[in-house]
């Protein structure tokens, strides 16, 4: 891989607009106002602490849904080298 | 004395001690080349590497801090949790170009990168000094998790020498196998570690609520002004801007922390760091449910019963969570949460020895004193190293107040933070100048160290104010904005001297990785 020259890689560009989901847990987990209350709870859990964990399970899917299209992108690349 | 606990918490460290020292012959390789004591030959799969990073973000300390921030001080507290979320982002898309870059270059710390990176060795030598320096009381701390359960099971509250004997004894074990194992005696200790945590939480979560009626109790029997952060006042962003700073500068931190590092390199592939990218937020969503664990010490009252009233003085709110097991369950339970607290503190703390020998050998040792040393020399050298560190740790926790290592580990969030544009903004780009980077990395340091000052280091949190509104945030942030400004405008001056750039030994191609395969 460190002799062939890194080849053009057409798709990358569109590929990378699955990386900009990645923003979403920075944006819900920041904005601190927006989540700082009491209700609506959950099984007596206030919104501040539910909503924080949900954010946990949230993130990990949109980190699995990034990996496998980023990914298959960069597999696809490497179907069109000669 | 608690003889119960006390029996299965030795019978559980008596098990990791001889995984220690089996873990040598696993996955068998030449101790004696660094890459392979210090990083277990580059080996680890998808499944070590989540308990290895697991091991190091989720310490002992962490488990004994957090929960007591939240007993104390309420809401605030709960900052770990964004903070371990936010992290894991950043993980899948920076972590992967550090990994192909070092496999390519044979690099094993982050200084290292740094290095062939600039080709500036003085820029090299300022990442390992911060890393080494932040790293000493951090170790310290994990020590101060297993002082805490050691007390709390009756030994050693006592004061003295005798009383500090177990602990003493708990390190020589670790020392031990650090230095025949290196990097995989912590690797597989993890796994027996996260098994044991794992369960003592979920027994935390399901057996507190039960026995106090329900979550809608347990969060009932908080104080209101514990339970949310309080709605700021004209004039000023409270504890709104502090909890999304303090999330977002520990976020990050935790990548410059060469245990991480470490952690990080040794993984097989770039592929196995994305995946433990989404799988680690299951350490996260184990760390809120411990977090409020420190509520359901505040929900049960174990501060006001007589009987953990001499532990309560010695420890303060750090013993918060010791008080709830101790309470809530038998004993020989008790010995098992106690021993996952304390195995916890051992783990971590092998990590970031090997990771601080590794700096000191590679970016102080080797280029500084000894440039030619020989390969299995420099790993005889890393081994010795990683028994001072820990001796070291040792010492401060055992004739220095307490105080003192709570406020050096955060200084060093906060110092470390500061090494953010020489080794992220580098791995994308090399507009930078290595004598800007080093001169914002100083600048860093002072103004972080100061605006800590300004609180007498009892908090990382400064009111910076701006034109009438004050916004209270993480110094490490507000230190690495003036370190980031400086860069920028110091980095065209010092270009325009070619001489002052350095050689970059690493081209666009070593930082991509194949996702694929690496055969």
């Amino acid at each position: 891989m460190s002799t062939t020259p890194p080849p053009s890689t057409p798709t990358s560009a569109h590929s990378s607009w699955w990386l900009l989901l990645l923003l979403i847990p920075f944006v819900a987990l920041l904005w601190v106002p927006f989540y700082n209350r009491l209700e609506p709870a959950i099984f007596g859990i206030p919104f501040f602490y539910w909503y924080q964990f949900a954010w946990v399970i949230l993130t990990s899917l949109i980190i699995v849904l990034v990996d496998s299209r980023t990914r298959d992108a960069d597999s696809s690349d490497r179907g069109g080298q000669p | 004395m608690n003889w119960t606990a006390i029996t299965v918490f030795v019978l559980l460290f008596g098990l990791i001690t001889v995984m220690g020292f089996v873990a040598a012959h696993w996955r068998r390789g030449d101790l004696t080349e660094l890459h392979e004591w210090g990083l277990a030959g580059r080996r680890l799969g998808t499944v070590i590497t989540w308990f290895l990073l697991g091991g190091d973000v989720y310490t002992a300390y962490t488990f004994i801090a957090v929960p007591a921030l939240m007993f104390g001080a309420g809401a605030i507290g709960f900052f770990a949790l964004p903070y371990t979320i936010i992290v894991y982002p950043l993980v899948f898309l920076i972590l992967p170009r550090m990994w192909a870059v070092a496999h390519k270059h044979n690099y094993i710390t982050a200084a290292d990168f740094v290095r062939g990176r600039y080709g500036n060795r003085w820029l090299a030598l300022a990442v390992a000094v911060t890393g080494i320096v932040a790293t000493m009381p951090y170790i310290a701390l994990q020590l101060l998790g297993l002082q805490v359960v050691i007390g709390a099971m009756g030994v050693g509250t006592g004061g003295g020498l005798a009383g500090d004997l177990p602990l003493i004894i708990a390190f020589v074990i670790l020392a031990a196998f650090t230095y025949t194992s290196g990097l995989r005696a912590p690797a597989m200790i993890a796994v027996v570690k996260d098994t044991l945590i794992y369960i003592t939480v979920l027994a935390l979560v399901i057996v507190v609520p039960y026995q106090l009626g329900g979550y809608g109790n347990l969060f009932a029997a908080i104080p209101p002004e514990k339970l949310l952060l309080p709605t700021p006042g004209p004039g000023t962003l409270g504890q709104y801007s502090a909890y999304a700073t303090l999330a977002l500068g520990s976020a990050f931190a935790l990548f410059l922390y060469p245990h991480t590092m470490t952690a990080v390199l040794s993984s097989t592939s770039a592929q196995v760091i994305r995946r433990n990218a989404a799988y680690l937020p299951a350490y996260s969503f184990l760390l809120g449910l411990l977090a409020l664990s420190g509520f359901m010490a505040l929900a049960v009252g174990v501060a006001s019963m007589p009987e953990f009233a001499p532990q309560f003085e010695l420890y303060k709110s750090n013993f918060a969570v010791p008080a709830l097991i101790l309470h809530s369950f038998p004993d020989w339970f008790a010995g098992v949460a106690f021993a996952a607290i304390g195995i916890g503190g051992l783990v971590p703390a092998a990590i970031m020895s090997i990771a601080a020998s590794n700096l000191f050998t590679r970016n102080i040792y080797v280029p500084f004193i000894n440039p030619s040393c020989a390969p299995a020399q420099e790993t005889q050298n890393a081994k010795v190293v990683s028994l001072v560190v820990k001796v070291g740790a040792l010492a401060f926790i055992l004739f220095l107040p307490l105080q003192y290592a709570i406020q050096l580990q955060l200084l060093g969030g906060i110092w470390i933070s500061q090494t953010i544009p020489a080794v992220i903004f580098g791995l994308y780009t090399r507009w930078f100048n290595p004598w800007a980077l080093l001169i914002g990395w100083a600048a860093g340091l002072v103004i972080g160290t100061w605006m800590a000052g300004t609180t007498g280091f009892q908090s990382a949190v400064f009111p910076l104010a701006i034109d009438g509104l004050t916004i209270p945030g993480y110094a490490a942030l507000y230190a690495l904005a003036a370190n980031i400004v400086l860069c920028i405008l110091l980095s065209p001056i010092f270009n325009t001297a070619r001489t002052t750039q350095g050689a970059d030994e690493t081209v666009a191609s070593d930082y991509r990785f194949g996702l694929r395969s690496r055969q």
